[in-house]
């Protein structure tokens, strides 16, 4: 019984992750993306850790102090001070309106379950259910990277796809080896790195955050 | 090699003779610092290679078949070399052309700067390696492999002075042809294999392959082949490469490389097809034709030297063509002699071009390096500043123009031969085609004469166009060497024309069957040439040789001794031109005119008189290419149409390039459910 019981809280902190997703979608503020990305890893780490209690995976525990101290902590605090550097807490003018953004989000959505469908039914998990969730999730952040035009929301965005695969991966296989873990925390961490440079390159060169100014960068 | 005490086979010797070529190549990129060592030793030492590529191939000619197969390439996929008669005769040809270039070479790049030098020497070796394998190949795919080390090795030779754009741009014009040519091969040998998925030659001979997918094959094979050769219409980039390249470099390409396309259209068409239709014939001897006439009729309205002896390459490869194409009709039509006959034209024309083109090529090299100028407009009187050069030139220039006793007029008068012999063949159009294929074969070998009485004429006789080529300084040793190597070749080309015939017999023999027949009385066999029957016509070189010396001794004798002597040197009428000057000599562009006049529809002529109130009136006239602006134009603005549809994908937006990839990734998502 216990394990429907954990169940349940798990398919909640999904539909939660889900939530924030559409959330992190229709955020206008900076600094709002980036407290709506650390609830998700806490989120993430949440549900993680209930999975690796309910099922005996002790890795998944590492995993999810991982999940904490990278997603939770560590790279918010490093934004949040990026942010204040760079003076860019300003609204972020999407590309498309919200409300079509959200309209072709619920889209993705429909599409990401049916597409979970087959694919969950394979799996032998507890959880594959929420399968599609995570898919979603990838997909709308991916959406979130296609229609912003500033280069902080962005990586906010790709950082957001690897939480969606991350979930992915726990909720079909029970997570990945922890080696893998460990290598995808590391690329992360780089790709941290490699970004917040180039943040401060684009900035230093056109005085703006704003991509379009790369738009010169093509061959006429 | 090591299981037996007797000598390896030749094939071995030939293989070792590239790996030498290699090694010196790459050695020569170690010593890049040492100038003199390269031209003082690297060079000489690959005139040795060459001249034991010679070797190699006059032994292969008499020796057996003999082949390996090479543990290199791709796993399952070794290199398979084989040594035939034809491939020994072109290996004779490329030593002893190379040799004499190579020779040239190494005093033509004395003065280079070290670096360039050592990469040169590289690429140079590179290149001499490439074409000896692709001679030897006998398998689709190392023929494939050597054939683009020939063409991006010679790429990079052509572009030694990459920093100049014309040349930038002849090289990619020659690289995109070279591709282009390669690919219709790949696609010939795909068709070759005849679904056996192996790719030896030997898979490819044996294969049965219907006439339809054969004649797919051979049409494939002649504009691969033809586009290397310089066939019309894919003949646009030997005018742009030869001038841009260093004339070393020019002569071994015009004389060697264009060879290995005919070796390779002769291997395909008569060894690895095993079907011949006659219709084939008919359309290389047309287009063989029109290649000699259109190249001829270019070469003649050129003022650019090097300009001028590409065009020249491209008739005398029309030439080789058209003797191709008859070979064809007769070996089809089952007359065995005749074909033979026109092979061996065919033949000993190659082996000619090498020689003769070679020899020209370096002495405008010599002319260049003197005087530092290619346009003929501004040379002139050279024979007295660089006789050696003049003089070699000349033997050159008398050879490509077909003169006896020289070795030019043999094999065109093999070929006409082989026309005027030509009975009754099966079909009548043939017939009635032959007569006036004759005719343009003459028109072609008299055109060629006139285009290098303008060259000669022009450059080395005359009064200098310019005070600069009073300092004009004779070539080095080793260029005068590299000259006399060759034209000696064009001499004993010419005056030994049985034994030459004899020594391509067997390679004769092996593509069409039997050997041409010598009808000379056989005491006096080694003297005269007489093609299948001697009533008809004969022709003994020595003899010639010793009348035309024996008359130019009696009016010399005539001349200075019987004559009276009493020579006055006075100035005559002076022609109504008391003062005359070098502005009053007939130029280049005035000799070609009366072509230019004639044949003003194969060429676009863009001239640009003076206005008539013009106190310092300047005239310009230029003529093009006409098939560039019908051919080349369209295509490459359909290719840059679409080219700039593709680049329509590239925004610049990073939101596009994520909406490319996140519609990809569903597009697979969606495919995966399927």
């Amino acid at each position: 019984m216990s394990l429907t019981y954990h169940l349940q809280i798990v398919n909640l902190l999904a539909a939660l992750l889900l939530l924030i997703s559409f959330a992190m979608l229709s955020q206008r503020r900076i600094v709002g993306l980036i407290t709506l990305f650390a609830w998700q890893g806490a989120a993430l780490t949440l549900s993680t850790g209930l999975i690796a209690w309910s099922t005996g995976q002790h890795h998944l525990y590492y995993s999810a102090g991982l999940t904490l101290l990278l997603k939770v902590i560590g790279i918010p605090w490093f934004f949040f001070r990026l942010v204040k550097k760079l003076d860019v807490d300003r609204d972020v003018e999407p590309m498309i309106n919200i409300p079509t953004t959200m309209l072709i989000g619920i889209v993705l959505v429909i599409f990401a379950f049916n597409l979970a469908l087959p694919i969950s039914q394979m799996s032998g998990t507890v959880m594959r259910s929420t399968l599609g969730i995570a898919m979603a999730c990838v997909l709308l952040a991916f959406l979130m990277m296609i229609t912003r035009s500033k280069a902080i929301p962005q990586i906010i965005g790709f950082l957001s796809i690897e939480n969606g695969l991350f979930f992915a991966a726990t909720s079909a296989t029970y997570g990945m080896p922890l080696v893998v873990e460990l290598g995808v925390a590391l690329d992360v961490m780089v790709a941290l790195f490699v970004l917040g440079i180039m943040s401060f390159q684009i900035r230093e060169s056109f005085d703006s955050m704003d991509l379009k100014h790369m738009e010169k960068l093509k061959e006429r | 090699m090591t299981e037996t005490l007797n000598l390896p086979d030749l094939v071995h010797w030939a293989w070792a003779g590239v790996l030498y070529w290699l090694i010196l190549g790459f050695s020569a990129l170690l010593l890049q610092s040492r100038r003199r060592l390269l031209t003082r030793v690297i060079f000489p030492l690959g005139a040795l290679g060459a001249l034991f590529i010679a070797g190699v191939g006059a032994a292969g000619l008499v020796a057996p078949t003999s082949a390996i197969i090479l543990p290199i390439g791709l796993p399952d996929l070794p290199f398979h070399l084989r040594l035939d008669a034809l491939s020994a005769f072109f290996l004779v040809l490329l030593g002893g052309a190379a040799f004499g270039v190579t020779v040239y070479a190494a005093g033509y790049f004395r003065n280079m700067r070290a670096g360039p030098l050592g990469l040169l020497a590289l690429w140079y070796h590179l290149f001499l390696a490439g074409m000896v394998t692709v001679l030897l190949a006998d398998d689709a795919y190392a023929f494939m492999v050597a054939w683009e080390v020939m063409a991006l090795s010679s790429y990079f030779l052509v572009t030694t002075d990459h920093k100049i754009p014309e040349i930038r741009r002849a090289g990619f014009l020659y690289l995109l042809i070279a591709h282009v040519g390669a690919v219709s091969l790949l696609l010939c040998f795909g068709v070759l294999q005849g679904g056996e998925g192996d790719y030896t030659f030997n898979t490819m001979r044996l294969a049965e392959i219907a006439p339809f997918w054969a004649s797919v094959a051979y049409l494939l094979a002649l504009f691969g082949f033809g586009a290397k050769a310089g066939l019309v219409p894919m003949h646009v980039w030997l005018p742009e490469a030869h001038p841009a390249a260093p004339s070393p470099v020019s002569a071994l390409m015009s004389g060697v490389m264009l060879k290995t396309a005919i070796y390779g259209l002769l291997r395909v068409t008569f060894d690895l097809l095993n079907v011949q239709l006659g219709w084939w014939g008919t359309l290389a001897l047309a287009l063989g034709l029109l290649t000699a006439i259109y190249g001829v009729i270019f070469a003649a309205v050129q003022s650019d030297m090097k300009r001028l002896l590409a065009w020249s390459s491209i008739e005398n490869i029309g030439i080789i063509l058209a003797a191709f194409g008859l070979t064809l009709i007769f070996y089809t039509d089952g007359k065995g002699a005749l074909a033979a006959l026109t092979m061996t034209a065919l033949l000993y024309h190659a082996i000619n071009h090498a020689f003769f083109k070679g020899l020209l090529f370096i002495g405008t090299g010599s002319v260049l390096h003197a005087t530092g100028e290619r346009r003929m407009g501004h040379l002139g009187g050279l024979i007295r500043f660089m006789p050696w050069t003049a003089w070699l030139t000349l033997i050159g220039a008398l050879a490509i123009a077909g003169l006896p006793p020289l070795n030019g007029f043999v094999s065109e008068w093999l070929l006409l031969q082989a026309f005027l012999l030509s009975p009754g063949l099966s079909q009548p159009y043939l017939n009635m085609v032959i007569p006036v294929a004759a005719a343009s074969v003459a028109l072609a070998a008299a055109l060629a004469a006139y285009v290098m009485v303008k060259f000669f004429g022009v450059v080395f006789l005359g009064q200098p166009r310019d005070p600069a080529l009073h300092h004009a300084h004779e070539a080095s040793w080793a260029e005068r060497l590299g000259m006399i190597w060759l034209a000696a070749g064009c001499v004993l080309l010419g005056l030994l024309p049985s034994q030459v015939i004899g020594w391509l017999a067997p390679v004769v023999t092996q593509l069409t069957g039997q050997a041409l027949i010598n009808d000379a009385p056989s005491a006096s066999a080694w003297l005269m040439l007489a093609p299948v029957s001697a009533e008809r016509a004969s022709y003994a070189p020595l003899v010639f040789l010793a009348v035309v010396l024996t008359t130019l001794l009696l009016v010399y004798i005539w001349v200075r001794r019987v004559y009276h002597g009493r020579v006055r040197r006075a100035d005559a009428w002076d022609c109504g031109y008391p003062e005359q000057d070098a502005r009053m000599q007939d130029t280049a562009e005035g000799f070609g005119q009366p072509i230019r006049q004639i044949f003003e529809m194969f060429m676009r002529v863009e001239r640009e008189r003076p206005d008539p109130f013009d106190r310092h009136p300047r005239y310009t006239g230029a003529s093009h290419d006409k098939l560039w602006f019908i051919v080349y134009e369209p295509i490459a603005k359909i290719v840059g149409w679409l080219s700039d549809q593709a680049g329509k994908l590239q925004h610049g937006r990073i939101q596009w390039y994520l909406i490319y990839s996140f519609a990809t990734l569903i597009f697979l998502l969606v495919f995966v459910t399927r």
